[in-house]
């Protein structure tokens, strides 16, 4: 179960979706207004990956690849389906507060790209807890975003006023911009630790699934398509080796 | 002369007007109306002015420390401090004008590379954000138990607005914008100096005053029109926001289009929009606009020829 902790390890520091991959951008700004939202859509989301991802591995052998997409789409939106009508049962107003947000997981991108490169190319166990650990660093990312903008602009936390007596709302980060603002300066506290850890002799090798390059500086397209011939189940970049690149049409030839 | 002789690549032509050379003629050029505006406001403009200063030159310096790459003697962040000031309303809270010097430099001008790479004007964004942040604040104008609406919110409401107060600076509004006087005084200065032009100033006041005759309500009846004109921070954004020049475009015919552009939006947010005043959301706005407009209105090289070499 080594490997069940090192991807959830992986989903939620070392490439955390928001932070790291920036992806998944359009619920992280949109309904990190109040903790509680980001809470449950990195939740939500989290069940879905993590189900997603277990089918998905465990069809691998049956999906063909030139279908895979619409494949992935079909299980991540039957998932979707019956997270958004127990929403409606049990969480009524968490489920209006999050709105249209729950049936656009469906095409979020954090899960596609979790099917097409990890899941996809390997077992089911390990693509369980890649999930998890994927949806748990969405979930702690969106919560944090969250809980920042509510602190400012509502001057509480989960729905509890925090603040002293007096304390002057600062609107903008209630709305729009100030989603922008709240996630360039946590990505900013991010990338700086990650630099003073660097600077100290430690290696934070971002990227394990694909490369072993950093996704910011990478100018490579594609490199979900890197994962075809890993079904062996060795990990990209763990023992410092980079992964060789198949193309997937010649492998169709 | 002889050090102007120098063996180098291009350019070969140097000016001697320095940076800090055109931010003090600035300087010197909005004094009139921050002057006004201590006279009219009572000493806590002055406060307001002194605090949103000291916060836009502190950032500037501590991050010029913290990169070791010392910009503050070019004076920049005075005139963003001192722009800033002029667009707050007397009675804000100093913490509050501090905050939004703070946001002028750092998050709009220094992260984004510095002078020169800044793609909004620095105060006008920070006044947005304030205006966002803080609406109550922002908007209560009242000063020395004096309370009311401003002229251009009086206007919009339909009752008759004294023009003559307007244009000496005898009305409700923020530190600045009041006397259109003294910042004219300002203006003509920046023009006989050659710091600015009027392309701009110019096209976005006309393109504005057309608009607002057309679509105003009142036709081109010139009490409104002047109303219109000297109410608000038209002045105070036509002459030294809109003419800033790392946010304006470079091309002439950029900057007539930029300024057509400004004055348009400025109609639509000030006749159709829920309130009374637009010109700074229409100069940021603008200013987002400047890299189209640049592109769409590049000169041709002589001699070039579309699908390759002449």
């Amino acid at each position: 179960m080594n490997r069940a902790g090192e991807r959830l390890y992986n989903g939620i520091v070392k490439e955390n979706p928001t932070f790291v991959l920036m992806l998944g951008m359009c619920p992280t700004l949109a309904v990190t207004a109040y903790a509680v939202n980001g809470l449950g859509m990195g939740l939500a989301t989290t069940v879905v990956l993590a189900l997603s991802n277990l089918i998905i591995s465990l069809l691998r052998g049956v999906i063909p690849n030139r279908i895979r997409i619409p494949a992935f789409i079909v299980i991540i939106a039957s998932f979707v389906t019956v997270i958004q009508l127990l929403l409606q049962a049990y969480l009524p107003s968490l489920n209006k507060a999050l709105g249209v947000y729950i049936p656009l997981i469906v095409v979020n991108c954090i899960i596609l790209g979790r099917a097409e490169s990890y899941a996809y190319g390997n077992p089911p166990v390990p693509s369980l807890f890649d999930g998890l650990g994927m949806g748990l660093g969405f979930t702690a990312a969106l919560t944090c975003i969250g809980a920042v903008r509510e602190i400012l602009a509502q001057g509480s936390l989960f729905g509890y006023d925090i603040m002293p007596e007096g304390y002057i709302t600062i609107n903008i980060f209630g709305v729009a911009p100030g989603a922008f603002f709240v996630l360039a300066a946590l990505t900013a506290l991010q990338n700086y630790v990650r630099i003073v850890g660097k600077r100290k002799g430690r290696e934070y090798r971002k990227l394990q699934s694909g490369c072993s390059e950093d996704c910011m500086n990478c100018s490579d397209t594609g490199c979900a398509r890197r994962f075809y011939d890993n079904g062996s189940g060795q990990t990209a970049g763990s023992d410092g080796t980079a992964l060789s690149v198949t193309d997937l049409d010649e492998e169709d030839r | 002369m002889d050090e102007l002789y120098k063996v180098s690549s291009n350019p070969h032509i140097r000016s001697r007007v320095s940076t800090g050379g055109i931010m003090l003629t600035v300087i010197i050029a909005l004094l009139p109306a921050a002057g006004f505006g201590i006279f009219h406001f009572g000493i806590r403009a002055g406060a307001v002015i002194l605090v949103t200063v000291a916060s836009t030159v502190l950032t500037e310096a501590l991050f010029g420390l913290y990169k070791k790459k010392l910009t503050v003697t070019d004076l920049s962040a005075v005139v963003t401090g001192l722009l800033l000031a002029l667009n707050l309303p007397v009675g804000i809270p100093l913490w509050m004008a501090a905050l939004g010097g703070v946001f002028s430099i750092l998050v709009v001008k220094m992260l984004f590379g510095g002078l020169g790479q800044n793609f909004m004007n620095p105060a006008l964004a920070a006044r947005c954000f304030l205006l966002i942040s803080f609406p109550v604040q922002m908007t209560d104008f009242s000063y020395d138990a004096c309370t009311g609406a401003t002229p251009l919110a009086a206007l919009k409401a339909g009752e008759d607005v004294n023009v003559l107060d307007m244009i000496t600076g005898q009305t409700m509004g923020t530190i600045g914008e009041t006397s259109m006087i003294a910042l004219l005084a300002g203006a003509c200065l920046l023009l006989l100096f050659g710091v600015i032009d009027l392309r701009i100033p110019g096209s976005y006041l006309v393109t504005f005053l057309l608009f607002a005759g057309i679509f105003g309500g009142h036709g081109f009846s010139p009490a409104y029109l002047s109303a219109q004109l000297a109410g608000g921070g038209l002045m105070l954004g036509a002459f030294f926001m809109a003419t800033d020049y790392v946010t304006r475009p470079i091309t002439v015919k950029g900057q007539y289009l930029y300024g057509i552009f400004l004055g348009l939006m400025t109609g639509i947010f000030r006749i159709f929009g829920p309130g009374a005043e637009g010109v700074s959301y229409a100069i940021i706005l603008g200013n987002l606009l400047v890299p189209l407009i640049e592109r769409v209105t590049l000169p041709k090289p002589f001699g070039y020829r579309k699908g390759g070499a002449a």
